[in-house]
């Protein structure tokens, strides 16, 4: 075989090797089909309801009560397939990391990067950065489009109005924390299958269970399930203030989830046998 | 140059590697003996930092892997035939992995060249055929141009062609300089291909030395003996501080003599001889013997380590 010197590395930064990694990470998340089969579905899904609800509501708006039309929101109701977005990112999330346990990559990544907590900080940045950029992408197509389909005499939603702008970007930003959160709890679950039911777990089944407990027990504990968060955030009328966190704190909480999962999901990865 | 220093690793209630020391030096390939389950796969995981050993201390050219700043510039290594995303392409997976290192892109093209495999680089790896895969993964070892390189169980999986392929590949490598590491189970591989032997057997060293080394202090090779009056043979030699041992029905299995020593004997005491013939066991038959040896007795595994002539 030849012998091919390497070029000498230029620059040996802490700043060049973290985008030599983000780069990598890209690489890998952009070179297997499943990313973009499940950007695809989060865009059918997602622009589907909403052009489903801006046409509904349009046909069906003679048939409101008032207290109906009075809490109308014409944001929020376009916004609802992001919930089903919400699941399908937590599919890619995980698989960013489970799908390195599942063939054995992560032995290679590994083995190219000694630093653990570093190849975890990329795939999170690389994760983080797409799914906002796709969630608010696609919280203001399903906005326009909504809006766009919901005639009068039923109203509709400029992002001009108070709180608007803030509920379509909140869609974005749920969209990426959620898709962070995945990320953790595959690096904490490490298999496809555990981590997806995990976090479905999370998302779905804990708010049903929840809700068939006395409300006085878990009321207080609704509030800061996710898909609750995502509620609020997403839309301009509130149902129920007292029960429900501020969009902004929502947020923060969201972005605990995530902290948490990757922070445990971290020092895990440190710990273990690859 | 790997040095690997008492080395212990332990799952649950299994000793992995117990105690484990040796050297894997420039220039030459070293084979990586041992049974099944002996602990190859796991040592090269540590070697590799990917598995934490719980006790011992592992270098790459004096330094641990955790401090190599572009490992695979340093450390190649081939760990499991399928440690790659089936749906991505040969060409992306060299990718991600170059990226991570600052590798140059011309290098990708390079590895998938001598390996046999830049007509599929595009192509996904799920389609590829199990040798197919063995070269990729070869290929990503090669990938930094790195001075130490491991193989697990190279060959697993290839046609003759291929094995071919890979013994010279190994060999090339380990002419250019670089330090060369490679584990199988199969004696008569290692026999063809290394120079030095490391050989395991339940996670404990039994040999490090060179290949010739090996064979002649492990094997024990004796002296084949037939005559008519076997039983006053063997009295004869015993009484001159041989062992004996049957070989056959007909024959003696006579070690701590040499040829001519029994020849003189038997002489002196007028003892006729069908045969007398040295016998050298062959790598496989020292293997065999050894690895059996840690299995019975294993609490004495250390008494048959060999000086490793260092
Ligand atoms: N991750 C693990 N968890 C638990 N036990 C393990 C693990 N990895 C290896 N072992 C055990 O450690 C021992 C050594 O295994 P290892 O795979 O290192 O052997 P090997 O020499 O590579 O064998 P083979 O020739 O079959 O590849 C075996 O008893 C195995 O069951
Ligand atoms: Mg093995």
């Amino acid at each position: 075989m030849t012998t091919v010197a390497l070029p000498p590395v230029h620059t040996s930064s802490a700043a060049a090797g973290r985008s030599r990694l983000w780069r990598s990470e890209w690489t890998k998340l952009r070179t297997v089909r499943s990313t973009w089969w499940t950007l695809f579905a989060m865009a059918v899904v997602t622009l589907g309801v909403a052009a489903i609800a801006g046409a509904t509501v349009s046909h069906n708006w003679h048939t409101f009560n008032v207290a109906q039309r009075a809490t109308f929101d014409p944001t929020g109701i376009t916004l609802k397939g992001l919930l089903f977005s919400q699941l399908i990112i937590g599919v890619l999330g995980v698989l960013v990391m489970s799908a390195e346990y599942g063939t054995g990559t992560i032995r290679s990544t590994l083995a190219a990067t000694p630093r653990r907590a570093r190849v975890l900080a990329a795939k999170a940045v690389i994760v983080g950065t797409l799914s906002l950029v796709v969630g608010e992408a696609l919280s203001f197509s399903a906005f326009l489009l909504g809006q766009g389909l919901l005639r009068s005499p039923a109203p509709h939603a400029l992002l001009s109005q108070p709180g608007v702008t803030r509920a379509v970007l909140g869609g974005g930003v749920v969209i990426a924390l959620l898709g962070l959160f995945a990320l953790g709890l595959a690096a904490i679950v490490r298999h496809s299958a555990g981590a997806i039911t995990t976090y479905v777990g999370v998302l779905l089944v804990v708010p049903i269970i929840l809700q068939t407990l006395p409300s006085s027990f878990s009321q207080p504990i609704l509030k800061f399930m996710p898909f609750h968060i995502s509620d609020v955030m997403t839309s301009v009328v509130t149902a129920g203030q007292g029960s429900s966190l501020s969009p902004w704190a929502g947020a923060g909480v969201l972005g605990l989830y995530a902290l948490a999962a990757l922070g445990v999901g971290g020092y895990l990865l440190v710990r273990r046998d690859a | 140059m790997i040095k690997v220093t008492e080395l212990t690793k332990r799952y649950r209630d299994t000793v992995a590697v117990r105690e484990l020391s040796f050297e894997v030096p420039a220039g030459v390939v070293t084979g990586f003996l041992g049974p099944n389950g002996s602990g190859k796969s796991t040592t090269m995981r540590m070697i590799m930092g990917l598995d934490r050993p719980d006790h011992g201390s592992i270098t790459i050219n004096g330094r641990s892997y955790h401090d190599l700043a572009h490992p695979l510039r340093e450390v190649g290594a081939l760990l499991e035939a399928k440690a790659i995303h089936p749906g991505r392409s040969a060409y992306h997976h060299l990718q991600y992995l170059a990226e991570t290192n600052g590798i140059a892109r011309r290098r990708i093209d390079e590895v998938l060249d001598m390996v046999g495999l830049a007509e599929v680089a595009r192509r996904r790896v799920g389609k590829f055929s199990l040798g197919m895969g063995q070269r990729l993964g070869i290929a990503s070892a090669l990938l930094g141009d790195p001075g130490v390189l491991l193989f697990d169980e190279p060959v697993n999986g290839l046609d003759p062609e291929g094995i071919l392929w890979v013994r010279n590949l190994l060999k090339g490598l380990a002419a250019e300089g670089r330090s060369v590491f490679v584990s199988s189970h199969l004696m008569s591989e290692m026999a063809l291909t290394a120079d030095r032997l490391v050989v395991i057997g339940r996670g404990a060293l039994i040999s490090e030395g060179s290949v010739d080394d090996f064979i002649a202090d492990t094997t024990g090779s004796y002296v084949r003996v037939r005559g008519p009056r076997l039983d006053e043979i063997a009295r004869a030699l015993e009484s001159n501080g041989a062992s004996i041992e049957p070989d056959g029905d007909d024959a003696l299995a006579v070690s701590g003599l040499d040829i001519v020593e029994i020849g003189e004997i038997a002489g002196e005491r007028r003892l006729v001889l069908h045969e007398l013939s040295p016998q050298a066991a062959s790598l496989e038959e020292a293997f065999m013997s050894l690895t059996h040896d840690s299995v019975e007795y294993h609490g004495h595994a250390t008494d048959v380590v060999v000086a490793t002539g260092k």
